[in-house]
């Protein structure tokens, strides 16, 4: 009896603490999102109180309208969903096809270089931010006009300098490592090819990892703002972070950043919760055992 | 159908030569067994054979082809994992069938190729399984179903039934001898379970450090092993090792004694000895008879063990110089512990060895 207790306090605790953590982290939204549906002047009154995170007073969606009107919100949006997705695609690609090649292709210097590129997750972007914005103004790009000297103001100026990473890569390496060898030397002796390798046999069986890189790329791209702040100018290509500037200005229109913010931010994490399910699926049931 | 000929192979890791030299010759359609200790570089040599490592020196032919640099895929070889490393994320059928998928075989012969193997092994109702859903036995039949599948002409396996319980080891034993007798093809396998060796072999290679000690039939490295480390490491219970004395030598026998062995002459087949050498002499367990009367016997000691098997009795003694011996009586007698005890022996079964050295060949 005395242990059947000492569960159920337990329990209890747990359940506290968690509730706690949960509560700390719902707040910051409920008050984003509640916020976007009050007009300025009660925003601010609320903010004192617990009102902050109720529907009360003046309820409407006058701030979403105002802020369609402000910004090309939807131009933003598809810039932003363009950029992250060819760049997570990419960065998927990439990484998981030099990870197969440091990990099961005998060259000479792949422990020198994966160093190397292992050694390049401590240069924070902001250190070679400069640099890179100075080399892309001279790149030329060849595209659908022709030749182009410098490729700012561009979709692809936005996605090929993240199209391969060193952590998406080490993450790769990891995963690919701790897969049994015997799975390639097998396929290898029964006549598939090294890609052939690489598509039927380790990337079925990548699922998990694929789902982790593929997280953490789209919330980096999509959170992108020094980058895209510095080589694009037009509302053409603007990702979406870029264009909360749009609100910023002398008297800033609060309920209109919070519908902004609401906007581009709920859709995000609601695409998160469904993502992160089918990645806890997909470790259940890829099973890699002997 | 094909011949495998190694000559002077060497594999190097780093500054590590853990193969040093090996020619074997292995007839077309032959069952060879490479036996040794953990270590030794058995699965290294076969291996380097299914071309899975790089071969550091000499020459390996395949039917004549000098093979060391081809791709795995173009040796006409197939391997079967002690892991089995069947992929976990196809169903059987998809796993028999991978080979022929890769060599785009049209499907209806691929699917009459993946029956057929299915149907030697007995696993037809098996093939829209999943990996997971199967136990180890018919995991290890699905691996050697896909070698079965693509017919080639030798295949390869490296210590297929250890991860098996003791019975179904049994089984998939016989049945593998069944699959060589039906298949006809070249057969190299890597154990060291040594019974497996002794039943499936056609001939056995025992290799120590990455140097072959011995090629031969089962029976012969039984009855001649070409030194001690083979005549200690084929044969259970291994050969007992009694430390003698050489009293007088003629040209190919010895006489030898020690305190607890009465001098008796013995075929002197490995090394040469001279008088006043101390040897060893190699008596199998089931070769000592025990005497009833005391003084007849020629080796004397006292019982320290006994196990009864069912089949033998097993007993261990102390030599008066004491020396662990062990003997398997195949009669029902019973023996007590404790007792002084005497055993005879055919000294044409004996064998002699140099005391010198591990007992091994070495380079
Ligand atoms: N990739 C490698 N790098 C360095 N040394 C290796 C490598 N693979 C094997 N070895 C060494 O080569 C020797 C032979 O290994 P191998 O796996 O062939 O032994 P084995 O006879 O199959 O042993 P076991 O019965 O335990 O399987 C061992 O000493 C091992 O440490
Ligand atoms: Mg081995």
């Amino acid at each position: 009896m005395i242990s059947h207790d000492n569960h159920g306090l337990r329990l209890a605790v747990r359940y506290a603490v968690l509730v706690l953590v949960a509560i700390i982290f719902v707040f910051p939204l409920l008050f984003m999102v509640m916020s976007s549906l009050k007009p300025d002047h009660q925003l601010l009154v609320d903010t004192g109180s617990l009102r902050a995170f109720l529907p009360v007073g003046d309820i409407s969606f006058d701030n979403y309208a105002a802020a369609f009107q402000r910004a090309p919100i939807s131009t933003f949006v598809i810039n932003s969903v363009i950029v992250t997705g060819v760049t997570v695609m990419l960065s998927l690609a990439i990484c998981s096809l030099s990870a197969f090649s440091f990990v099961f292709l005998r060259w000479s210097g792949r422990n020198l270089l994966l160093s190397i590129l292992l050694a390049t997750l401590i240069v924070p972007f902001e250190t070679i931010a400069i640099p890179l914005l100075l080399l892309v103004s001279k790149l030329p790009w060849l595209g659908l006009d022709g030749l182009e000297q410098g490729w700012l103001n561009s979709y692809h100026v936005q996605i090929l300098p993240f199209a391969a990473d060193a952590l998406t890569i080490f993450l790769f390496v990891q995963y690919f490592k701790d897969l049994p060898s015997e799975l390639v030397e097998a396929a290898r002796v029964e006549g598939a090819s090294w890609f052939q390798i690489y598509l039927k046999i380790i990337m079925p069986l990548a699922g998990p990892v694929v789902a982790t890189a593929a997280i953490l790329r789209f919330l980096f791209m999509y959170n992108q703002y020094l980058w895209p702040l510095m080589v694009v100018q037009s509302d053409e290509y603007r990702p979406v972070m870029v264009g909360l500037q749009y609100f910023f200005q002398l008297d800033t229109p609060w309920g209109e950043v919070m519908a902004y913010l609401s906007l581009i931010t709920i859709p995000v994490l609601g695409f998160y919760l469904m993502l992160q399910r089918a990645f806890i699926a997909s470790i259940a049931s890829t099973g890699v055992k002997g | 159908m094909a011949t495998l000929s190694m000559s002077g192979l060497t594999k190097r890791f780093g500054d590590i030569e853990v193969i040093r030299g090996v020619d074997i010759d292995i007839a077309d359609g032959e069952f060879v067994v490479f036996v040794g200790p953990s270590g030794c570089g058995k699965s290294t040599l076969l291996r380097m054979i299914a071309g899975l490592e790089d071969i550091s020196g000499g020459e390996l032919r395949i039917d004549d082809h000098l093979v060391n640099d081809m791709q795995p895929r173009d040796r006409g070889i197939a391997m079967v994992f002690q892991t089995y490393a069947i992929f976990p994320h196809m169903s059987v059928r998809e796993n028999l069938g991978f080979g022929l998928t890769i060599a785009k075989v049209p499907k209806a012969e691929k699917e009459q190729r993946v029956m057929q193997a299915a149907r030697i092994l007995q696993m037809e109702h098996l093939l829209d399984r999943r990996p997971s859903q199967l136990s180890g036995g018919q995991r290890q039949r699905v691996a050697i179903g896909r070698a079965i599948v693509r017919e080639p002409s030798v295949f390869l396996f490296d210590e297929p039934l250890s991860n098996l319980d003791a019975a179904l080891r049994m089984d998939m034993r016989m049945e593998i001898g069944k699959l060589h007798e039906q298949l006809g093809a070249t057969m190299i396998y890597v154990t060291h379970d040594q019974v497996e060796a002794m039943t499936l072999a056609d001939r056995i290679v025992v290799i120590k450090d990455g140097i072959v000690q011995q090629v031969g039939a089962p029976m012969e490295l039984y009855h001649q092993p070409a030194n001690r480390f083979v005549a200690g490491f084929i044969g259970s219970p291994s050969m007992n090792f009694l430390p003698v004395e050489v009293q007088s030598v003629d040209h190919d026998s010895a006489l030898v004694a020690s305190t607890s062995l009465d001098a008796v002459r013995v075929p002197m087949r490995v090394e040469p000895l001279k008088s006043g050498d101390q040897a060893l002499l190699g008596l199998r367990p089931q070769y000592l008879v025990p005497t009833n009367e005391q003084d007849a016997g020629q080796l004397h000691g006292t019982l320290s063990l006994v196990e009864r098997l069912g089949s033998e009795t097993v007993v261990d003694v102390n030599t008066r110089e004491n020396t662990r011996l062990v003997a398997a009586i195949a009669d029902d007698r019973t023996f007590e512990t404790g007792t002084e005890i005497a055993f005879t022996f055919d000294p044409n079964r004996a064998h002699l060895f140099s005391a010198a050295g591990d007992g091994a060949l070495n380079k």
